[in-house]
Order: structure tokens, then C-alpha cells, then sequence
């Protein structure tokens, strides 16, 4: 296949506007040596071939049935006006807005999103969008050491292991540290060693499912002179307590559940969400309300003297292409379902995962609870959960997240049920534990 | 594209209307089953809207947005070709995998990564890659942070605190190596418009880490010394980091890895077609030699007798970059696309690409718009305005023309710069037009200079008051700040 539209007339009049006599004679700053290399490719299909080959992909993998996965990524409704309106192409083959006349489409969306995630988070200045969850939340660690002059981050080990790793990552670039809080039982105890330190970082609901009451922390971390940053699921909000009435200072998490695919882990988007004072210290671009020389409004994008275009070696972040379309998307979904839709799919994700957890209970099986919890829970069984999990899946369910040996349970895993649970898919897993040996409480304990 | 009024969705909602209902799940009151955990007190003020209500909304956001699918998008750098519709369905297939399904149920994915890796490492003459990083400059900072992990390994880190970058450098680069806590010495562009390369090496020293060089570079001309350059900086213990933001110009005819860089990352968002999608997301996969593959971002995708996996016991890895293993709906699409292209039909693109900027640059170059450097082009050139004509007046112009302007006022060595990259998926017909509009422009300018002054009339909204938006800052809709800072009357019609 290809994409250019040439004629061999087109190319011939344009290399006698150029003056050259063929294309290669362009190629000649190209040191001779290093120009076409013999080099092997795949042969190129047809448009019918290469979809042919990508369904037989995709069919050899696991996409629908019963689907209890979790950890950080899990299916909610997403209505098919949702995918409709965001995949339009004037949003999809759009740059960023940098010409703000043209570009009020994206500018607006992306304004509208702001509003969305500062109300879903209780937190005043929400920016674009960032990669994903992980990212945000070391991206938050920064800007709080770069608001405390400190270089000291502590988080829960309810923070999500792979969001830990990335902080890690981030901080080891600077030569920040990186202290972790153990969990007591389910929950994160608050810590008593503040002192130096940046920023705490929460996660609500936790790596296990465990709802974390947040405000305690606010008031541990403001006493020490830190910040608190909440990581949050934003499914959760119209539930939870939202990290701005808990007194955290900053939001960050990953938008998946907000109406986003899974795409075996991306694209999704991150958000970052701050109060007023750390406006200028965040990353990422901003839309602006303003007026055109009209008296219109319009939108632009605002305060760019924090970005790497402008500030270069000095600039708050790196970050240049950001989510836009992801975090699109769960505008669009956001609005789709509305403040009572949300509402729904947070209490149906509830009810469905307290629902399972019961039946689970009364099958023998041992959930580990000590407390409220949103959306998933671990199980203690008697296996490798690894295996385990691969043995869910030949029995024809997708399910069984392993629960990282730093938690302490002992052979476990993370269940997941969400509004879209229904009642003869739990009836499925049922069938498979017992199937694959999962393990009774009494032979697990 | 619409100039019609586009309310807020916060100003189309009505208490009670809905669209999209999620199935029904009856059970306890959730305040009940979640006793003792902290609810939320103030329910978010969310829009309230019906499905049309929906649709029509942002259906007319949509007709307030410049597209390449709507006409030339010529930003230099950015590389606006066509994104395949075909990509989009490709995508579709692999939407419901879930990242932490048993590697047994996800074969038919892993193999699709492995095959890109693969591919990418071809075309780029790396020995590794990895697919993780969820943009150009993610990927940058992966790069800078192995390079980092290797000075440490071999007992210089703290010796080496330096990285060099071209002064037409993207702003990124130097923007990485802050972040990595080195320090950045920019060396100057040379009258023929490639690195000044005796500055370089006088600036070249054992404290210097990396070097980063795009190449082609932003003004769209190729490092002729390429070599020289690699084996300087080899000779000093410092490593090359390659841009990948202008391969499109070389991509199949020319490879980094034989040029003597030791880390390159990818933008697949330009030279690979994943669509823009307004802002992102790209995806950034960073190739290595075979030196810097022990520090690979974790996990790994390797491939066994249980088939492909991933692996997590990396001991000298620089760690993860970002959750799960990247943007894999982006990375499909990628696959796609040279799947269906194969070497030569990427070799045509470069070929394309270059002969459409060259064709172009004379265009514009003839309508009074001389390029900034006096020889051929890759794949973009840098431009001038005609004397006396501000860069910024011409680009707004130009929206009166339906067209989008190049990048303006970047790379900051040329004055009133106009880069421009047309790409390979745009005809002759479509070029002649757009240099025929900047010859309108510039006739527009000495005809009527206030008219000229005063482009844009014919967008959506005119220029827009930039300075206010900073000193004021109005990040989101309120009720109260809507009616003081837009003042409108006109709500309802």
C-alpha cells in the first residue's frame, strides 16, 4: 500500500522545478556509505491481508467473557456514542492547539475537561492530561519537591507497585529518596515521620481495593510542612470523599475507568489536579478562557512560560505531547453518562463487588477484608496465582491479578467486579475456583 | 469550519436530562455496604445532558477544529501526514485486552510487539528496543536516564555532567537533561546551516555524558558530518543520543545506528502515522546498542519455549517509565502501517517526503519567501517572511485561506522562522496551493497592510487576547467567572 500521491508526471515536474535530475540527488548530504543499507522487511500485505492477520491475532487472545481483572485497569460502560464522538477525525488528526483560531474545538474540549476533573477531584486547576496514572503521580512528587525546596517523597504501599516503580524512576533521576509506609492490615497507618519531606502519597481506594479514609493524612502531611498527594480512581468520586475535601493539595491518577478500553494497558491518560498556589509549579499545558478582538470568547493555551518550548533547559517538565484524546474521550463519556450516570456506575461497582465478595465468603473462599472497599479485594488461595491465573483463563475466565509478595498475604489475588458484573459471570468464577483449586479458606489459612 | 457560538456543555445542561444509562444494579444503599469510609459530602456539578444534546455538542466542537483531514497541515517537525483510516479499525481489535491477563491469552498481542520491536530495530540500526515510553520526550528520558545508568556503571557519573545540544535543538532536549540533573551547553549552527562541528569539539570534554543531535536536523538539513561528530564524542567516553522527530526524511535510506548513535527514540506519531489526536497520545520506543540493553525500562518482551512473555528480573534496568508496557492501541497502528508499506514503500515515503519539501521550498521561495539557508532540503526547510512582513501576520493569513501555518518562530537561530514540513501524503496541486495563498498574502500586506494586520476574519474567533489569559488565568467553567469575564448577553441564542 501506499499513502503518497505521486504520478510519475507529478514527480517529474517537480524535479525540474527543484533543478535536480533524479529524487536521490536530494539524499546527497547523506554520506554515500551509510545511505540504503540492504536492509529485510516483512513483505507488505494488502489492506484485506493485514486485516485478516490482525483478527487471527486477535483472535488467538482473550478479549470478551467473564472479566474480574483489576489493579489499576478495569472495564466500565463506555456507550458506543462515546467512541463515535471522540474518534471524529477533526479530533483525532489535529495537532496541539498551538493556533488557537482554528483550533477552538480541541481548546474548548480539553477547557470543558479541566472543569470536569476539578469538580470530580473538589481541586480548583486541573491540566490537560498527562501520559497515565503513574506518571501524574511522580510528576506531582516533583512538583512537590519543588515547592518544599525538598527532596524526601514517602508514599503508602497501597500506591500501586508499577506507580511506586515509575516514582522511582523519576526521583533516582534526581537523586531523591523514596521511603515507603507499610500497610497495617489493608489500610496505611498514618506515618509518623513526616519530617523532610516533600510530599505523602496516598492511594483511594488502595493497590488492594481498600478505601483509605484520606483526611488524616492532609492534616499528618501539612503538620510536617509536606504535601499531600492523593492518587486517586476517578470512578470513585462521586462516592468518595473527593481529595480536595480531605485537604489534599494534589489529585493525580490514571482516567481509564472514567471511559477509556483497556488497549492492554494504553492509551489511557493521567490527570493532575492542584490548588491555586501551585498553579505555576505544574507540568503540562493549561487551557485559558479569554476573549478574541471581538469580545468573543475563546480558548488558548496559557501560562506556556512552565513549558519546555518557552523554558527549555529550565522548564517545569519535560512533557510535550500529552493524552489529549484519551482524556477526550472520558470528557465525552463523562458527560455522556452525567452526574447520575456516574453515580450508577460507582454504585453498581460497589454493590457488585461487596455481592461477590459475600458469594465468594459463602462458597469457602477466603477474601481478605478489614474494612470498606470499592471495587476489588484480595483472596488468599492455595496455589501459585500465577498459575492460578492462567488456569482461570483455560477454564474460560479472565481473572486473578497476583497480589505482589511486599503485601505480605501469602498466595493471593485481586478480584474485580464493576457495574457490568452480571450475576451468571460470577456464577462462571465460582465454577472455575473450584475447578482450578483455588482453595477453601480452611486449606489456605 | 463553524463560527457560530459554541455554549459550554456546563451551559447546555438541564437538571435531569441524560443520555447514556448504565445497566442497573440493584442491591444495599451504598452507604450502608461502605459504612465507615469517608463519602463525599458535595456531589460534583456535572453536565446534564440528553444524547442528542451530546452529539450536536460536540459535533459542532469538531466543525471548530482545523484537521488533516481537512486540509494542509504543513508544521514543520511534526510531520502532519495522512493517519490511515485502516489504523483506526486495526486498533479496534485489541481494545479489550486487559495489561495483566495471563501472557497465555494474550499471544496474539505479544507477537504483534515483538514484531514491531523488531521492525523498528531494522529501520533504525539499533540492537534493542523497547515499545514502553508514551512519547517522544518520555522516550528521551529514557534515553538520558540509560546513558545516565551507564556513566554510573563504568564509576563516571559524577564526572560526567554535561550533555551538548545544537542550538536548533528541540526544546525537549535540553528540557530531558534537566530533568536527569545535567547540565546543558548549547553549541552554535554554522553558516551552511549543520552544526558548527569545531565549536563542538572544542566544546567536547571527559565531563561531557551525551550528546544530542536531531538529524535531519530542524532546519531540515542533514548532518553531513555525522560521522566526524559520532566518533569526537565517542573518542571523549560521551554517548549519542539520536532525536527521532525527523526520520520521516530517512526512514528506510538511512538508519542511526549506522550513522554511530548509541540510543534513539521514536516519535510514531510522525514518521509512523499514529494520529495526533489533538495533543497526543504519541509514543516514543527508545532503540539502544547492544552497551545500553542491559538498562532497558522494565519489563522486557522476550520470547521462549512458553512462548512470549514478559520479563521483570532486569537488575540493571533504569526502571519503569510509566504503568503496564505502553500505548499498545498506538503501537498496532504503527505495526499496520509498515506492514502494509514494507522497506520500499517506507523508502518512498522519505523519498516523497524530501522531493515535497524540496518542490515546495522553491514554490515559496519564488512567491518571495526564501529559505534561510541557500541549498537543498530533507524533509523541511526553514523559511523567511518577505522583507518587512512579521511571521506571525502571514500565519494568521494564512487561516484565512483555510490553510494551517507552519511552525512559526522555531528554531530560534533563524529570525521570523517559518518551518515548514509538507509530507510525503501531499500532491503538487496541494502544495502549488498553498505556496499561490502565501503570494495572495504577501500582495494582501503591501495592498492593505490593515486588513493584512488584521487576519483572521473568517475562523471561529479571532486573535485572541493572550496576555489577559495569563494574567487572569480562568482554568475551568464557574457560574460566577462565566458571567464576569465573558459578559455575553446573548446566552440563549
Amino acid at each position: 500500500m501506499a499513502y503518497t500521491p505521486h504520478t510519475d508526471d507529478d514527480v517529474r515536474r517537480a524535479l525540474t522545478t527543484i533543478g535536480v535530475d533524479d529524487v536521490q540527488a536530494l539524499f546527497a548530504s547523506v554520506p554515500a556509505e551509510l545511505r540504503d543499507p540492504s536492509l529485510s522487511l516483512a513483505e507488505p500485505m494488502d489492506e484485506v491481508r493485514l486485516l485478516d492477520h490482525l483478527r487471527d491475532l486477535a483472535d488467538a487472545d482473550a478479549s470478551r467473557g467473564p472479566n474480574f481483572l483489576g489493579g489499576g485497569v478495569r472495564r466500565h460502560f463506555i456507550p458506543a456514542v462515546t467512541r463515535h464522538l471522540t474518534f471524529q477525525s477533526e479530533f483525532v488528526t489535529a495537532y496541539t492547539p498551538y493556533q488557537a483560531e482554528v483550533s477552538q474545538g480541541m481548546l474548548q474540549a480539553t477547557f470543558e475537561y479541566q472543569t470536569i476533573m476539578s469538580e470530580l477531584t473538589g481541586l480548583p486547576v486541573s491540566n490537560a492530561s498527562m501520559y497515565d496514572g503513574a506518571s501524574a503521580v511522580a510528576e506531582a512528587a516533583l512538583l512537590a519537591m519543588r515547592t518544599t525546596r525538598r527532596e524526601r517523597v514517602v508514599a503508602s504501599r497501597g500506591v500501586h507497585p508499577e506507580t511506586r516503580q515509575v516514582l522511582a524512576t523519576y526521583l533516582d533521576a534526581l537523586g531523591a529518596t523514596l521511603d515507603v509506609v507499610d500497610l497495617g492490615g489493608l489500610a496505611t497507618p498514618v506515618p509518623a515521620d513526616l519530617a523532610d519531606a516533600a510530599c505523602l502519597i496516598v492511594q483511594n481506594p488502595n493497590h488492594l481495593g481498600r478505601i483509605e479514609n484520606l483526611e488524616p493524612f492532609a492534616e499528618a502531611a501539612h503538620a510536617a510542612g509536606a504535601l499531600l498527594v492523593a492518587a486517586v480512581d476517578p470512578i470513585s468520586l462521586p462516592l468518595l470523599q473527593a481529595p480536595g475535601e480531605a485537604g489534599a493539595d494534589v489529585a493525580a491518577g490514571d482516567g481509564q475507568t472514567l471511559g477509556v478500553p483497556a488497549q492492554y494497558g494504553g492509551p489511557h491518560f493521567g490527570f493532575l489536579v492542584v490548588g491555586e498556589r501551585l498553579i505555576r509549579q505544574l507540568p503540562g499545558r493549561l487551557v485559558g478562557q479569554t476573549s478574541d478582538v471581538d469580545g468573543r470568547r475563546g480558548f488558548v493555551l496559557t501560562l506556556q512560560a512552565r513549558e519546555q518550548h518557552i523554558r527549555r533547559a529550565k522548564a517545569k517538565s519535560n512533557i510535550c505531547s500529552n493524552h489529549q484524546l484519551t482524556a477526550l474521550m472520558a470528557t465525552v463519556n463523562v458527560a455522556a453518562l452525567g452526574p447520575q450516570g456516574l453515580r450508577e456506575v460507582a454504585t453498581g461497582t460497589v454493590r457488585n463487588a461487596y455481592a461477590l465478595a459475600d458469594r465468594l465468603e459463602r462458597e469457602g473462599f477466603d477474601v481478605v477484608r478489614d474494612g470498606p472497599f470499592f471495587a476489588e479485594f484480595p483472596l488468599r488461595v492455595a496455589r501459585d496465582p500465577n498459575d492460578l491465573r492462567r488456569d482461570l483463563h483455560r477454564a474460560g475466565v479472565r481473572a486473578g491479578v497476583p497480589v505482589p509478595v511486599e503485601y505480605g498475604l501469602g498466595p493471593a489475588v485481586l478480584l474485580a467486579a464493576t457495574e457490568l458484573t452480571r450475576p451468571d459471570e460470577v456464577d462462571a468464577l465460582v465454577a472455575a475456583l473450584h475447578a482450578v483449586g483455588a482453595g477453601r479458606a480452611e486449606a489456605v489459612r | 469550519m463553524s463560527g457560530h457560538d459554541a455554549p459550554l456543555l456546563f451551559e447546555r445542561s438541564r437538571a435531569g436530562r441524560r443520555a447514556a444509562r448504565p445497566p442497573r444494579v440493584d442491591g444495599p444503599p451504598v452507604e450502608e455496604l461502605l459504612a465507615g469510609a469517608a463519602l463525599r459530602e458535595v456531589a460534583p456539578k456535572l453536565p446534564e445532558v440528553s444524547e442528542l444534546d451530546l452529539v450536536r455538542h460536540f459535533t459542532q466542537l469538531a466543525h471548530r477544529q482545523f484537521s488533516i483531514d481537512g486540509n494542509v497541515y504543513p508544521l514543520g517537525s511534526c510531520t502532519m501526514k495522512y493517519n490511515p483510516k485502516v489504523h483506526e479499525d486495526a486498533a479496534m481489535l485489541f481494545a479489550d485486552l486487559h495489561p495483566y491477563q495471563d501472557p497465555e491469552s494474550a499471544q496474539g498481542i505479544l507477537s504483534l510487539l515483538g514484531g514491531l520491536q523488531h521492525d523498528l530495530e531494522v529501520l533504525t540500526g539499533m540492537d534493542e528496543v523497547t515499545l514502553q515510553p508514551a512519547a517522544g520526550a518520555h522516550g528521551e528520558l529514557a534515553g538520558m536516564l540509560m546513558i545516565r545508568a551507564y556513566h554510573r556503571a563504568a564509576g563516571e557519573d559524577a564526572q560526567r555532567r554535561i550533555v551538548i545540544v545544537p542550538d536548533a535543538a528541540h526544546g525537549t532536549n535540553p528540557a530531558t537533561a534537566s530533568m536527569v540533573g545535567y547540565d546543558v551547553v548549547e553549541v552554535p549552527t554554522g553558516p551552511n546551516g549543520e552544526m558548527d562541528v569545531a565549536a563542538f569539539e572544542a566544546a567536547l570534554s571527559p565531563e561531557v555524558a551525551a550528546v544530542m543531535l536531531t538529524n535531519p536536523s530542524t532546519l531540515g538539513i542533514f548532518e553531513s558530518q555525522i560521522r566526524r561528530i559520532a566518533d569526537a564524542a565517542h573518542a571523549v567516553g560521551a554517548q549519542l543520543y539520536y532525536d527521532g522527530a525527523n526520520l520521516n526524511a530517512i526512514v528506510g535510506k538511512a538508519r542511526p545506528g549506522d550513522m554511530g548513535f548509541d540510543v534513539v527514540h521514536l516519535n510514531l506519531h510522525k514518521t509512523f502515522t499514529t494520529p495526533h489526536g489533538g495533543g497526543g497520545p504519541g509514543t516514543g520506543p527508545v532503540g539502544v546498542k547492544e552497551h545500553l540493553a542491559p538498562y532497558l525500562p522494565a519489563p522486557v518482551l522476550t520470547h521462549g519455549d512458553d512462548g512470549w512473555r514478559w520479563d521483570e528480573d532486569r537488575p540493571r534496568s533504569i526502571g519503569r517509565m510509566r504503568s503496564y508496557y505502553g500505548n499498545v492501541g498506538n503501537l498496532v497502528r504503527a505495526y499496520a502501517y509498515i506492514r502494509t508499506l514494507g522497506l520500499d514503500g517506507l523508502r518512498d515515503v522519505a523519498e516523497k517526503a524530501v522531493l515535497n519539501a524540496n518542490y515546495l521550498r522553491v514554490r515559496m521561495a519564488e512567491q518571495g519567501y526564501p529559505s534561510a539557508y541557500d541549498r537543498s532540503c530533507m524533509h523541511e526547510f526553514v523559511a523567511r517572511p518577505p522583507e518587512g512582513l512579521r511571521t506571525l501576520d502571514v500565519a494568521k493569513a494564512l487561516l484565512d485561506e483555510g490553510m494551517h501555518p507552519m511552525t512559526v518562530y522555531f528554531p530560534l537561530v533563524v529570525k521570523e522562522a517559518m518551518m515548514v514540513e509538507p509530507t510525503e501524503t501531499e500532491s503538487l496541486e496541494s502544495l502549488d496551493a498553498y505556496a499561490e495563498a502565501l503570494g495572495r498574502i504577501r500582495e494582501l500586506a503591501v495592498a492593505d497592510p490593515e486588513a493584512f494586520a488584521a487576519a483572521p476574519r473568517t475562523t471561529p474567533v479571532r486573535r485572541l487576547d493572550e496576555v489577559a489569559a495569563a494574567r487572569r488565568p480562568v482554568l475551568r467553567w464557574s457560574p460566577e467567572t462565566h458571567e464576569a469575564i465573558s459578559g455575553r448577553e446573548d446566552e440563549a441564542g
